[in-house]
């Protein structure tokens, strides 16, 4: 086999073109998810046993499914229901929804990991509930969650090559259209490796330091 | 819709099939990586097999040993190709478990093992490694469910599991509810099986341990 070098450059314009679509469904996804997420954190957290098990057990089947399959059941079952997202809007939906599952779980972890008693001192210090949350809570809590959140914003972003699945042309669509033609599988695979290496690589790193961060000022 | 109840279950077999062949290179190639990476020559080898691995996306790396490896002249099935790539993309993950678990045990379990002029690999096999394992066993837990879950990327390259069938189900039934709910239903049942197990390697390999209480 052969390396075509001139191909490579040729079709690299095409794949960063999808590589801006991938970006969009990650950022979208993860917009979602942080919302859909504390959402189900506060379901999950609910003292009525009617509101927090189901919810749980929700989480539970979304957590236990392949996002694969969420994806195309979303993908043809909303247009059924008169819900029409377009490609990327459904892709985007799934990515959030699934993710959110784990990003409940994470917030419930960053909540639980400040000690009973900074609630008490609020308590004592006659704070409001919504001056707790906003003053003592969350700031700890957010720095703590910060890494985990970014562990999961990285796996969304290599979960984005599902949406080709459904007709959305990110980075991978793109390239199985290009590379069905000139049947140069080799260049184009390597090339969207070599994209997602570049991105993934120092959002890793980010995380780490956060990580790191952590460690020494918690 | 009944008389694809068995066409499911044959799909059924084959993700579970691929689910535990999976996690069985996975687990084999983390404790090659991770107990390799000691070794300082090929430290640089197994952290770039790391990060390539953890850094690009598993539909990916499939595609790429489906796609590419035949123009190198490497023909494998498609189950082959897929579980290969699902036993490398986690191995990456669980190598990094094996390497944290070991690095986790006391330095002091090191020296007195060397104290006791136990050569490296004895120690590792009678002192670390038995304690390691311990904390090995929960991540490597989601690793399994998270392995499951990723076998449904083989029905894009035409391996017959779970999701191949529930697309079959979609294309001549013409109905995603009445495909994809009874998919969904045995991918979710088969990952309640898969927790249960963990847990009960949970139990089993803090048996015997005073501190641990599960």
């Amino acid at each position: 086999m052969r390396v075509d070098l001139d191909y490579a450059v040729r079709v690299l314009p095409t794949l960063l073109r999808g590589a801006v679509t991938t970006l969009q469904a990650t950022l979208g996804g993860m917009a979602l998810a942080l919302v859909l997420g504390l959402a189900f954190v506060l379901l999950l957290r609910s003292q009525n046993k009617w509101v927090s098990r189901p919810t749980r057990a929700v989480l539970e089947f979304v957590r236990g499914t392949p996002l694969l399959i969420q994806l195309f059941f979303l993908f043809y079952v909303l247009p059924e229901w008169g819900i029409r997202l377009g490609a990327l809007g459904t892709g985007i939906f799934a990515l959030g929804l699934h993710y959110s599952t784990y990003i409940a779980e994470v917030y419930r972890a960053g909540i639980e990991s400040v000690p009973k008693g900074q609630w008490e001192a609020s308590t004592a210090l006659s704070f409001s509930r919504v001056d707790t949350w906003r003053r003592v809570v969350l700031p700890q809590a957010v720095i703590t969650v910060l890494p985990m959140l970014g562990n999961y914003l990285v796996a969304m972003f290599k979960d984005t090559p599902l949406l080709a699945t459904i007709t959305v042309i990110e980075m991978l669509g793109a390239g199985l259209s290009a590379a069905a033609s000139s049947y140069r599988y080799f260049e184009v695979f390597t090339l969207i490796g070599l994209i997602f290496l570049a991105m993934s690589l120092p959002a890793g790193a980010l995380v780490r330091w956060l990580e790191a961060f952590n460690k020494r000022y918690a | 819709m009944a008389q694809w109840i068995p066409r499911l279950i044959d799909g059924l077999i084959i993700t579970m099939q691929a689910t535990l062949l999976g996690f069985a290179l996975a687990v084999a190639v983390s404790f090659v990586v991770g107990l390799g990476s000691r070794i300082r020559v090929l430290r640089p080898v197994f952290r770039i097999y790391v990060e390539v691995f953890r850094g690009t996306s598993a539909l990916v790396q499939l595609f790429y040993f489906f796609y590419v490896l035949p123009l190198l002249g490497v023909h494998l099935t498609p189950l082959v190709a897929g579980v290969t790539a699902l036993g490398l993309n986690f191995g990456a993950y669980g190598s990094e478990v094996v390497r944290g678990a070991i690095e986790a045990v006391p330095r002091g379990q090191h020296e007195a093992a060397l104290a006791l002029n136990m050569p490296r690999w004895l120690a590792m096999y009678r002192v670390i490694l038995p304690q390691a394992i311990r904390t090995m066993v929960p991540p490597f837990g989601n690793i399994l469910v998270d392995l499951m879950k990723a076998t449904a990327l083989l029905s894009m390259i035409s391996v017959g599991d779970l999701a191949f069938v529930g697309k079959q189900v979609l294309q001549s039934e013409g109905s995603a509810v009445g495909a994809y709910i009874p998919v969904m239903l045995m991918y979710f049942l088969f990952a309640v099986v898969l927790g249960r197990a963990v847990r009960g390697a949970e139990r089993l390999a803090s048996r015997g341990l005073g501190e641990v209480t599960a």
